[in-house]
């Protein structure tokens, strides 16, 4: 049987976004796929050394609940969603943001970012870093992670053209 | 039923049940077998298909309060 093969375009450089890419690279990858994915524009920000960089923000954004990780049930099930013009004046509101998803996740046994990147690197998910839009937001290949590759549009056709499934996200 | 190896992947939420089976089977040899444990609801689906696009064979799937253990023969 020949090897299924995956290809994913990350495009996205939130905490949220972070997720997509990186749990469906390594589950393709624990089942036998080849998989590939392509960072370009903010989806950088997923192969940047520092992941710190990654926030999530309610702002402009109505589908995500804004819940406390914390506190009895009934303060949990709290929904705290605020007119986005009152969330833009408050300084500081998304990494306070970021600090209460990050709690959600430990909670609830999901993977963290850094994680997640680790078990696709360890199961071999090739990644490859747009080299355009590296010159494009003036990074260095320093504020990377060590085995990625740099390449643009051909290099990502080169395997996506030969894959079973390719998403774009 | 007899089982080769463990894996306790309670308190672990998608995808990481799957990922740490597909390493557990990793460390058994040809037809032996991997007990697992999980709390993941979605995990019961989850391992059907794994072993399906990978040929592992699930063996049996049981629930009780909340906990789901499966047993799997490596190919």
């Amino acid at each position: 049987m020949d090897t299924k093969k995956m290809a994913i375009i990350a495009t996205k450089g939130t905490l949220d976004w972070a997720y997509p890419p990186f749990i469906l690279a390594s589950t393709a990858a624990a089942l036998g796929y080849e998989t590939q994915i392509f960072f370009t524009f903010y989806g950088l920000q997923l192969v940047r050394k520092d992941l710190s960089v990654l926030k999530v923000s309610p702002l402009g954004n109505p589908g995500m609940p804004m819940k406390m990780p914390f506190g009895p049930k009934w303060f949990k099930s709290i929904n705290w969603n605020m007119p986005n013009a009152i969330q833009a004046i408050i300084p500081g509101y998304e990494n306070v943001a970021t600090a209460l998803m990050k709690q959600t996740i430990a909670n609830n046994g999901v993977a963290t970012i850094p994680d997640l990147r680790e078990l696709c690197q360890e199961a071999e998910v090739k990644f490859i870093a747009c080299q355009m839009t590296v010159e494009l937001f003036g990074f260095e290949h320093s504020d990377f992670i060590d085995g990625l590759e740099y390449g643009g549009a051909a290099t990502f056709f080169e395997f996506a053209g030969e894959t079973d499934i390719c998403l774009f996200i | 039923m007899n089982f080769d190896k463990e894996l306790d992947a309670r308190g672990l939420n998608c995808p990481l049940p799957i990922l740490r089976a597909k390493k557990a089977l990793a460390e058994v040899t040809s037809g032996q077998v991997l007990k697992i444990l999980s709390t993941d609801p979605g995990s019961v689906k989850d391992f059907a298909a794994f072993a399906k696009q990978t040929g592992n064979e699930l063996l049996s799937t049981a629930e009780a309060g909340g906990e789901f253990t499966f047993f799997m023969k490596k190919k």
